[in-house]
């Protein structure tokens, strides 16, 4: 089966005999993109999680054959070093990340809570952003969605005042 | 009117029972149910079936009382504090199709079936009686305005309420537990059931 999808912005073709293949797998080990976390593969702890067409999913749960068309991106996706998104300049002012491997995951998830809910509480917090760090990085991390959501509504600000 | 010719005319009520309502028969043509006599002992054991089937894990799970799926056999709520949210669909960012897709999926164990979501708030079964369930099933305000042709096609051939007899692997890999009779004899029940008139037996 042949399946069609951007990741990242860039167009990607890749021919599987299991159309069922997970698309974490596809994105790791066939386009190369390392930095979407393999975690506990059960659609549990997180680590996997993406956008596709700007929502959130658990990668290692979410069948390539699903993708088909779709706009996916990834922690590679999200800024850039020069043009971070809110997310990330957030992340890097609060210090958030101990060992880190759990972080591309809650970092999308920020990114897709924030797109739905601009100024979430710590409600919002509690309900939408349920992945898993073994560190215990979430009081670092709560302060950071909070931060984000700053940084991105100025930014917002300025967009309009300069258009 | 001694004590023996009361029981005798409550049991002739009890095995013969005629409805003044409209149903469907199996094909599912509308039949005037005032046309119909309806076998009590027949109606009860068909209810007793389905009832069997809407209470067991792999249905009652999807219609809390509580606003909380709940996961497995053992009815545990749903990990991770999922819960019903606005839509019954969970939360904005993190919903039920966060995980759930339209498919079971084998590698993670997730299940899947089209528009997985939990049953609306007044479709919640957790706790009733067997009575209460079906009162709820067959109130239009609160089975989403659905008639009993639309209950049966609802209940016979929507997707995920199917999916109950396909529920996949679990996270481990191990089959589910599907509901005590088959897909096809639990069709033939609802079918029966509607079409002698949806009577929910008196205890």
């Amino acid at each position: 089966m042949t399946i069609n999808f951007t990741l990242n912005g860039s167009a990607e073709t890749v021919t599987l005999s299991d159309d069922m293949t997970p698309l974490l797998w596809v994105i790791r080990d066939i386009l190369g993109q390392k930095g979407t976390k393999f975690g506990c593969g059960k659609a549990a702890c997180g680590a996997c999680t993406i956008h596709v067409n700007g929502e959130a999913v658990r990668s290692c749960s979410y069948p390539i054959k699903f993708a088909e068309g779709k706009k996916v991106v990834t922690i590679e996706g999200l800024g850039t070093l020069d043009n971070p998104h809110p997310v990330q300049q957030a992340w890097v002012e609060k210090v958030v990340p101990q060992c880190g491997y759990c972080q591309p995951g809650f970092m999308m998830a920020t990114a897709a809570l924030l797109e739905k809910i601009p100024n979430p509480t710590d409600e919002d917090i509690d309900k939408n952003i349920i992945n898993i760090c073994r560190c215990g990085t979430y009081y670092r991390m709560r302060k950071a969605i909070q931060r984000a959501a700053e940084i991105k509504a100025n930014e917002l600000i300025e967009t309009s005042k300069t258009s | 009117m001694n004590s023996n010719r009361i029981v005798l005319f409550v049991a002739i009520g009890l095995l013969t029972i005629m409805v003044v309502a409209n149903s469907i028969n199996s094909n599912g043509d509308y039949i005037p149910l005032d046309s119909l006599e309806i076998s009590a002992a027949d109606n009860t054991e068909n209810f007793s079936k389905l009832m069997d089937v809407l209470t067991h894990p792999r249905c009652m799970n999807c219609h809390p009382n509580d606003n909380i799926p709940k996961q497995g056999i053992d009815r545990h709520p749903h990990y991770f504090d999922m819960a019903r949210g606005e839509d019954d669909h969970g939360f904005k960012a993190t919903s039920c199709n966060t995980c759930h897709q339209s498919e079971n999926n084998p590698y993670s164990g997730v299940p899947g079936a089209p528009h997985w979501a939990l049953a609306p708030a007044s479709m919640g079964w957790q706790g009733l009686s067997h009575e209460q369930i079906a009162q709820r099933l067959l109130d239009k305000s609160t089975n989403g305005g659905k008639d009993h042709k639309a209950l049966v096609e609802h209940l016979t051939q929507d997707k995920l309420v199917l999916w109950a007899w396909e529920p996949g692997v679990d996270a481990n890999g191990n089959l589910r537990e599907t509901p005590p009779i088959s897909k096809e004899e639990y069709i033939q029940v609802v079918e029966e059931w509607f079409a002698n008139g949806a009577v929910i037996p008196v205890n």
